[in-house]
């Protein structure tokens, strides 16, 4: 059998521009995510050095503003999502027994789009000023005329550029769980990190496209004088906290579902059991995912919305501890009876489940509306969504991070810096958000670039400052963790932790480039662990070897994002520019459409002189 | 109904435990947990509430989960495999159930307090009516059935309803007063939010804005100043008495040229800006420098050397406000100085 086409093999740096290859994507994610994760570590570091003592003068207040506005965006759109993308990247099509994505070219293409959306937000800090609204950017603050520099701009472009990456992520995701699934894997033998990838996708799906037009509406009002948001002329400045918070409060659940498979895979592996009431935590995702664009209002209990809307929006609310409060006690029931090992991961995974129901109790609490008349906009709500998002989602990453490295990198992390990053950085997160529930009840408001001298805030405050220090030595340490492991030799098993359950344990570390020689066949929930009890050494082919089809490495994502980049800047600062940018885009869309690829083959000779390779 | 009980008798200790705990913790004018006013102990009993109930989940959750770590931890050379349960129907149910009842305990208090807060006292004759207009970063207190303007500080007389209508002249803010009640953001435009409050008694009580409206967020305090009911008809009075100019009249000229245009006195001046009457007996200049004749921190002075620091450099004192250095020189700077923290009332 012939290649349909020369085969395009690059190398170094191009190879990575180019590639298309899922797991060299998911590592993409990892790196930017992880970077953009750094730099918004840096900016809370900043702002707890500002809060550190009353009065304190460290930074300006406009400084202060955009450091708080741009660690919010950065963390959520540029560091949790992306984080979260890698593992799916990484993890979804070995965990189903495909060779790729549905559509790898799409793929990289979300990457790029998401890359150079969180280039365009940070180019921001130099020239002339970071967006400075908070990471909600309510109007009219965010509006030309209470916001002249080109801050918000930035956020709007940036977001929307990255907001394609997300949307075309998902959709990518969805259509490869629906339909690259191997044979014999229904979707109720789906491990629960796919299930609940597969939930996020189309979270997504349908929440993105709210932010779309939120910010696309923004954008006319800024850059075109469009009157969306502008009072005087009719607009509505409580639409854009409906638009925003209806895109923003599923955002919440695309974040943490993931994080809750990674947490449900982790703690199954290491307790040697099947995860407890498979069905009923898919059911539960699916309820947290469906109450979850029903909720949106309980974050504008304080707008003015009425008691109707304000009592319906709190029930709802409340509901969905319900499908939570299932997940936790299945997790719980998941240890109960097994035998537990403390790798760093589970150590993650098990320090999460407290943690989150800690988060996820003071969110009934702000559901009750009006005692949220009180909680609102003070240091409680930070304490609550930082208890969800860095103890919950975060800690799912690192999870997530430790538990399939050896899978993504061909090395075990060392499980000694492992531990030391766990605690580190959970006494250090504990002691920078516990504190701020009570700094919240005692009066101090969020968004404070200040506060008074005398009110009994200063002890609580230097305390969640020394936390945030802890929470940033545990990210130093993981960082030389990663750097001690680089040096080491790539020898991870195929199955590294030996109770691996699910099909990505059934492959080389790291997968090869086309991750299955024989797509397997699936023969239960919990793939690998089946064969494994029946006696069996490895998974049943489900076809003969033959040649393996592979979509060739393109450099066009890279340029047609490159292409929305220079948009991005044309439309502030120059339209010229931004019609070449968009000139490149299209450019790169139309030789996509007319210049057909059809990849190339894998022969089976090559596979075996091969083997392992990354 | 049996069920329920059982869950109310468990939950009682509990909630006497928390009331308890929770009861007067921090400031009187600043914490909410140390409420001050009807309203505020509402929201304080639903908070009572509310963490008795997660004070439970979380128990029990930790209880099981250090239990089941310990219990259940992967001893040195066990290769044993443990038993794959599947799940468990009449646990599943349970940890359904439960939390469901749970939540009936807390929903039916909350939508009753949400209907109870949603209280419209606006054509009440006995509550008093205040109009409150943020600005950046200012408060504006009208006071239409008295025909009186203030601006920081709102006076108002305990154990009366206050009823407030708010809304914007620029951003969003948020009007909050931990102590005596929740917050309403102030929305532009046409859309006035109400609510209500009420002090149990006189005191100066501590407000803020709460809702991110530009760099000066932080500054953006006010006071709510509780006084008797008497004190309150005299306050009226008071505001509306002729104001005296300053003595010197080179001052008094400079002082109408540049502050009243856009200030108003008593009967005087402009009212864009704040008002400026009984400037003397005010808690705080611009809301954030602290009036005290012993200064111990960096916002805190008398108020003469408030007034001065503000009047000589008011950007440095609260960024981006709209308040611009004024042509004067620092002599009459002084002198305007003393003349406004001279200003008192007499209530």
């Amino acid at each position: 059998m012939a290649h349909g086409h020369t085969v395009k093999r690059y190398s170094g740096l191009m190879d990575w521009l180019t590639t298309v290859d899922h797991k060299k994507i998911g590592i993409l994610y990892l790196i930017a995510g992880g970077f953009f994760f750094l730099l918004g570590g840096l900016e809370a570091i900043l702002i707890r050095l500002q809060l550190w003592k009353p009065l304190n003068d460290f930074v300006s207040p406009d400084t202060y503003n955009e450091l708080l506005t741009m660690h919010g965006t950065t963390m959520i759109f540029l560091a949790a999502m992306p984080l979260l993308f890698a593992l799916m990247n990484a993890i979804v099509p070995l965990q189903i027994g495909a060779r790729d994505v549905a559509f790898p070219f799409v793929n990289a293409l979300g990457f790029w789009t998401f890359f150079f959306g969180g280039v365009l937000l940070n180019v921001s800090w130099f020239t002339g000023g970071a967006p400075d609204a908070g990471w909600t950017s309510y109007v009219p603050l965010a509006s030309t005329t209470y916001s002249q520099n080109h801050g918000v701009d930035y956020y709007v472009l940036g977001l929307q550029i990255s907001g394609i990456g997300s949307l075309i992520g998902g959709i990518n995701f969805l259509v490869t769980i629906i339909n690259m699934r191997a044979p014999g894997m229904s979707f109720m033998r789906m491990p629960m990190f796919t299930w609940t990838a597969f939930i996020t996708s189309a979270l997504i799906l349908f929440a993105f496209p709210a932010l779309t037009v939120g910010l696309a509406a923004l954008m006319f009002d800024r850059l075109f004088s469009a009157n969306f948001f502008e009072v005087a002329n009719g607009g509505n400045v409580v639409l854009w906290e409906h638009i925003f918070w209806i895109f923003g409060h599923p955002e919440v659940y695309i974040l943490i579902l993931p994080a809750f498979g990674i947490i449900s895979e982790v703690i199954s592996t290491f307790a040697r059991k099947r995860l407890f009431g498979y069905s009923s935590m898919v059911f539960a995702t699916m309820l947290i995912g469906f109450l979850g664009f029903m909720v949106w209002a309980h974050h504008m209990f304080t707008t003015g919305l009425g008691p109707i809307a304000n009592s319906l929006f709190s029930i709802a609310t409340m509901l969905i501890a319900v499908p939570t409060g299932i997940k936790i006690f299945n997790w719980l029931f998941t240890m109960w009876g097994g035998s537990i090992r403390f790798t760093a991961a589970n150590l993650f995974a098990v320090g999460f489940v407290p943690t989150f129901v800690m988060g996820g109790v003071t969110g009934v609490m702000l559901a009750a509306a009006p005692a949220d008349f009180q909680y609102h906009d003070s240091y409680f709500v930070v304490a609550h969504f930082h208890y969800v998002i860095v103890g919950g989602l975060v800690m799912g990453i690192f999870a997530g991070l430790h538990y399939w490295w050896p899978k993504m990198f061909g090395r075990i992390l060392n499980e000694g810096l492992g531990k030391l990053t766990f605690w580190t950085f959970f006494i250090g997160f504990h002691l920078t958000f516990f504190v701020q529930h009570f700094l919240g009840l005692l009066g101090m408001q969020r968004r404070i670039y200040t506060y008074q001298d005398g009110l009994d805030f200063n002890l609580m405050n230097l305390i969640s400052t020394v936390g945030a220090i802890l929470m940033g030595i545990g990210t130093i340490v993981f960082l030389v963790n990663v750097v001690v492991t680089w040096a080491k030799p790539k020898n991870a098993a195929n199955d590294p932790w030996e109770d691996g359950r699910t099909l990505e344990w059934s492959i080389p570390s790291p997968a090869p480039e086309y991750n299955f020689v024989q797509t397997p066949l699936v023969r239960g929930y919990d793939a690998l662990w089946k064969e494994k009890m029946d006696g069996n050494k490895g998974m049943t082919p489900a076809e003969p070897i033959g040649p393996i089809h592979m979509p060739s490495p393109s450099i066009l994502p890279f340029v047609m994002s490159l292409g929305l980049f220079v948009t991005g800047l044309g439309l502030m600062y120059n339209f010229v520019f931004a019609g070449i940018g968009l000139l490149i885009t299209f450019g790169c869309m139309f030789l996509r459409s007319v210049f057909d690829d059809h990849g190339f083959h894998i022969e089976p000779e090559e596979l075996q002189d091969k083997g392992v390779k990354a | 109904m049996m069920n329920r009980w059982h869950v109310m008798k468990r939950l009682m200790p509990l909630l006497a435990m928390m009331s308890l705990l929770l009861a007067a913790c921090g400031r009187e004018d600043l914490s909410t947990l140390n409420p001050q006013g009807p309203v505020a102990e509402q929201q304080f009993g639903l908070m009572k509430l509310s963490i008795s109930i997660m004070v439970l989940v979380v128990v029990v959750v930790f209880v099981i989960a250090i239990y089941v770590l310990i219990r259940f931890r992967r001893k040195p050379g066990d290769n044993r495999i443990p038993v794959q349960v599947e799940g468990n129907h009449k646990l599943e149910i349970i940890w359904t159930v439960i939390p469901l009842i749970l939540l009936v305990i807390l929903g039916v208090p909350t939508v009753k307090t949400v209907f109870g807060l949603a209280k419209d006292y606006s054509n009440d004759e006995n509550a008093i009516q205040v109009k409150v207009t943020a600005h950046q970063y200012w408060w504006e207190f009208e006071y239409p059935g008295y025909g009186v303007k203030t601006a920081q500080e709102m006076v108002v007389p305990a154990n009366a309803i206050i009823s407030i209508e708010a809304k914007t002249a620029d951003v969003l803010h948020s009007f909050w007063i931990p102590a005596l009640a929740g917050k309403i953001d102030t929305n532009p435009g046409g859309n006035v939010n109400r609510m209500y409050f009420e002090a149990n008694k006189p005191g100066v009580y501590y407000g803020k804005c709460a809702e991110l409206c530009g760099p000066s967020h932080a500054y953006m305090d006010f006071k709510v100043k509780a006084v008797d009911e008497a004190s309150f008809q005299r306050w009226v009075t008071a505001m509306k008495a002729p104001a005296e100019l300053p003595a010197d009249p080179a001052i008094a000229e400079k002082f109408v040229n540049e502050c009243l245009t856009c200030h108003a006195i008593g009967d005087k001046g402009g009212q864009l800006y704040p008002n400026l009457t009984g400037m003397g007996d005010k808690v705080a200049v611009a809301g954030f420098l602290i009036n005290t004749d012993n200064p111990l921190y960096a916002n805190e002075g008398s108020a003469y050397e408030n007034l001065k620091r503000w009047i000589a450099d008011p950007q440095e004192v609260k960024p981006g406000n709209s308040m611009p250095k004024v042509n004067l020189t620092e002599q009459e700077i002084d002198a305007i100085a003393k003349y406004l923290s001279e200003q008192k009332l007499d209530y």
